[in-house]
């Protein structure tokens, strides 16, 4: 080993704020998946009781009796995978948002309850969330899985649940920076409410590190749909999501590996996107965030 | 220093006894009668009652988390409806299969992660660095389970070099640990990377550079030692996700541990042995900080000296 160990070199770019091509590319991608998720099952028909004997398990890239091209190939009841994964991107996609919107949403009303009012309140919602993270993974979630039974609604639910802690914590960070600050203090000495303090002191300043945490929650929020769905505590087989399927190839792992292998591929390249997208909104907007 | 281990093991056994509330508030107070839940839907109404009595469903809500806790002390947890016996013996007997998966993959992932980790940090922005920091980013957004199925398929169906399920020999362990170790080894490997980084212009650095100690040398120990004191931390904050994670790898592999007993617990409604195995882990995250938080004192002597963190 001759190589020296040295910083980083700063490089200075004057034309383009940090991270806009990695901000472009992965909302590309986001894009098409939405996109696949609100058109693909109207333009590929998917019945998720429909069974075709005489097409089960095809190869990708074969064709069906009745001369379609099946590009993921079939599963194993005859159903063609393509048309299977678009409904499921539908599915574990509108799980997703559901449950990062509402986690975000008690996070950040929590955080500016803490943060803000401070006192007894705020020691109560920082040791429910110490409390909270004593579950490790989501082994929380499959607990309160597992007694809610599996549906989208109890899915979204469960997983917000278990998600709102990062939200509150990082909201309260934020509120307790800003809330000394001269111009918070400026507007209240003009007689501002504290609703109105938040509304246009506290918010605003919150903006930032919300969206970066929000990009870079989503894709744990999904692989965490998938494993819960994986063990059967996610959603139902009448509305298979991303996980469901890949699920339900394990036993065929032999003979047909691409029912699971390419649902997999497809969700791993929508949370690679986020990743992206969440590690990029960060250096542009909050470098302090790193590591979180 | 002792106030400080007093008031750390206070704060852990506050923790706890919120974790053990919790599991409570789920199990009973979340809509859903316990009862009807194990005994399923075809239940008549007689037996719901008769099982209700039994397992002390009928009383006030507050004599029931009375009964809970001291039960909970005791490490009472009832008896498993699907296996017999104790619950928690159900799992204590299943957790050195556990532990056995999970050190297996803190092994790989730390060893691999810092070897990665220093392969980036020495060239930085050049090819191998970027191709290390996409392929993190690639097994951080994966689903483990996947990563699993994966793994069987090209290493026990097509190479057939490893075993696919079981827990027979030392090859078994190998295709869980690395499934179960892979979201770990993309943290270390970040973290040594930034940390390593992070010291490369520290002046003591360049004493020993002057001292004419060779690179090497300069990486390890003396770089290394002040690099690796976020991976410490983050050791113990993923073991827990660590052993979350066996819930899910250890049904993919079969492996007869702890975490898929949790999962099938499930699937039969065996939930004296879902609680015991949830409060378990949870008790063990706590105890496992605990220690990290002890321990970062030693490495690092700058906590020790502030005292309060």
């Amino acid at each position: 080993m001759t190589a020296t160990l040295t910083a980083t070199p700063v490089r200075v770019r004057t034309e383009r704020k940090p991270g806009t091509v990695r901000i472009v590319g992965s909302l590309a991608v986001v894009c098409f998946y939405a996109l696949c998720a609100a058109f693909g099952p109207v333009l590929f028909r998917f019945d998720p009781v429909a069974v075709d004997t005489r097409n089960r398990l095809l190869p990708p890239m074969s064709h069906t009796s009745g001369g379609h091209l099946v590009l993921f190939g079939t599963d194993q009841v005859g159903q063609d995978l393509l048309a299977k994964m678009m409904q499921g991107a539908r599915v574990s996609m509108t799980i997703g948002i559901s449950a990062l919107l509402l986690s975000g949403l008690i996070g950040l009303v929590l955080g500016i309850v803490a943060g803000y009012f401070g006192g007894p309140l705020d020691s109560l919602l920082m040791r429910l969330a110490d409390i909270q993270l004593a579950f490790p993974g989501i082994l929380l979630a499959i607990l309160i899985a597992a007694v809610l039974g599996p549906s989208v609604t109890n899915v979204i639910v469960v997983l917000s649940i278990s998600g709102w802690v990062t939200f509150a914590r990082v909201t309260r960070g934020q509120v307790l920076a800003t809330k000394r600050r001269e111009y918070v203090d400026a507007t209240r000495t003009l007689g501002a409410r504290h609703w109105h303090v938040v509304r246009t002191c506290i918010l605003p300043a919150c903006r930032a590190p919300f969206l970066v945490i929000a990009a870079l929650h989503i894709g744990d929020v999904i692989l965490a749909e998938a494993s819960l769905s994986f063990l059967g505590l996610g959603t139902p087989v009448t509305t298979p999501s991303w996980g469901t399927t890949i699920a339900s190839g394990r036993d065929l792992l032999g003979t047909a590996w691409w029912i699971s292998a390419i649902p997999g591929i497809g969700l791993a390249v929508l949370v690679v996107a986020f990743g992206v997208l969440g590690d990029a909104l960060r250096d542009r907007f909050d470098p302090k965030l790193a590591g979180r | 220093m002792l106030a400080y281990l007093v008031r750390r093991l206070a704060y852990s056994v506050f923790v706890l006894w919120g974790a053990v509330t919790i599991v409570f508030v789920v199990l009973r107070v979340v809509p859903g009668d316990p009862a009807l839940v194990i005994l399923g839907p075809d239940a008549d109404r007689a037996q719901v009652l008769r099982l209700r009595h039994t397992m002390g469903l009928d009383q006030p809500l507050l004599v029931q988390y009375g009964h809970y806790l001291i039960d909970v002390v005791q490490l009472h947890f009832g008896t498993s409806i699907r296996l017999g016996g104790d619950a928690m013996g159900q799992i204590l007997l299943r957790l050195p299969a556990t532990a056995e998966l999970a050190v297996a993959a803190v092994v790989f992932a730390v060893t691999v992660g810092i070897g990665l980790g220093t392969a980036a940090a020495v060239r930085p922005n050049t090819w191998l660095d970027r191709a290390i920091s996409v392929f993190t980013l690639v097994i951080q957004s994966t689903p483990t389970f996947w990563a699993g199925l994966v793994l069987l398929l090209v290493f026990a169906r097509q190479l057939r070099v490893l075993p696919s399920e079981g827990a027979h020999g030392w090859q078994n362990v190998i295709l869980p640990a690395i499934t179960l170790g892979l979201g770990f080894l993309a943290m270390v490997t970040r973290l040594t990377r930034s940390g390593l980084l992070e010291v490369s212009n520290e002046p003591y650095l360049s004493t020993v550079r002057a001292k004419g100690l060779g690179e090497r040398i300069v990486i390890f120990p003396h770089a290394m030692r002040n690099a690796l004191i976020p991976v410490v931390t983050v050791i113990g904050l993923y073991l827990g996700s660590v052993l979350g994670g066996t819930v899910v790898i250890e049904t993919v592999f079969s492996w007869p541990g702890a975490g898929r007993l949790i999962a099938d617990s499930i699937s039969y409604r065996d939930y004296n042995v879902v609680q015991a195995g949830v409060i378990l882990i949870a008790a063990l995250f706590v105890v496992v900080n605990l220690v990290v938080d002890l321990l970062y004192g030693l490495i690092d002597p700058r906590v020790r000296l502030g005292g309060e963190r």
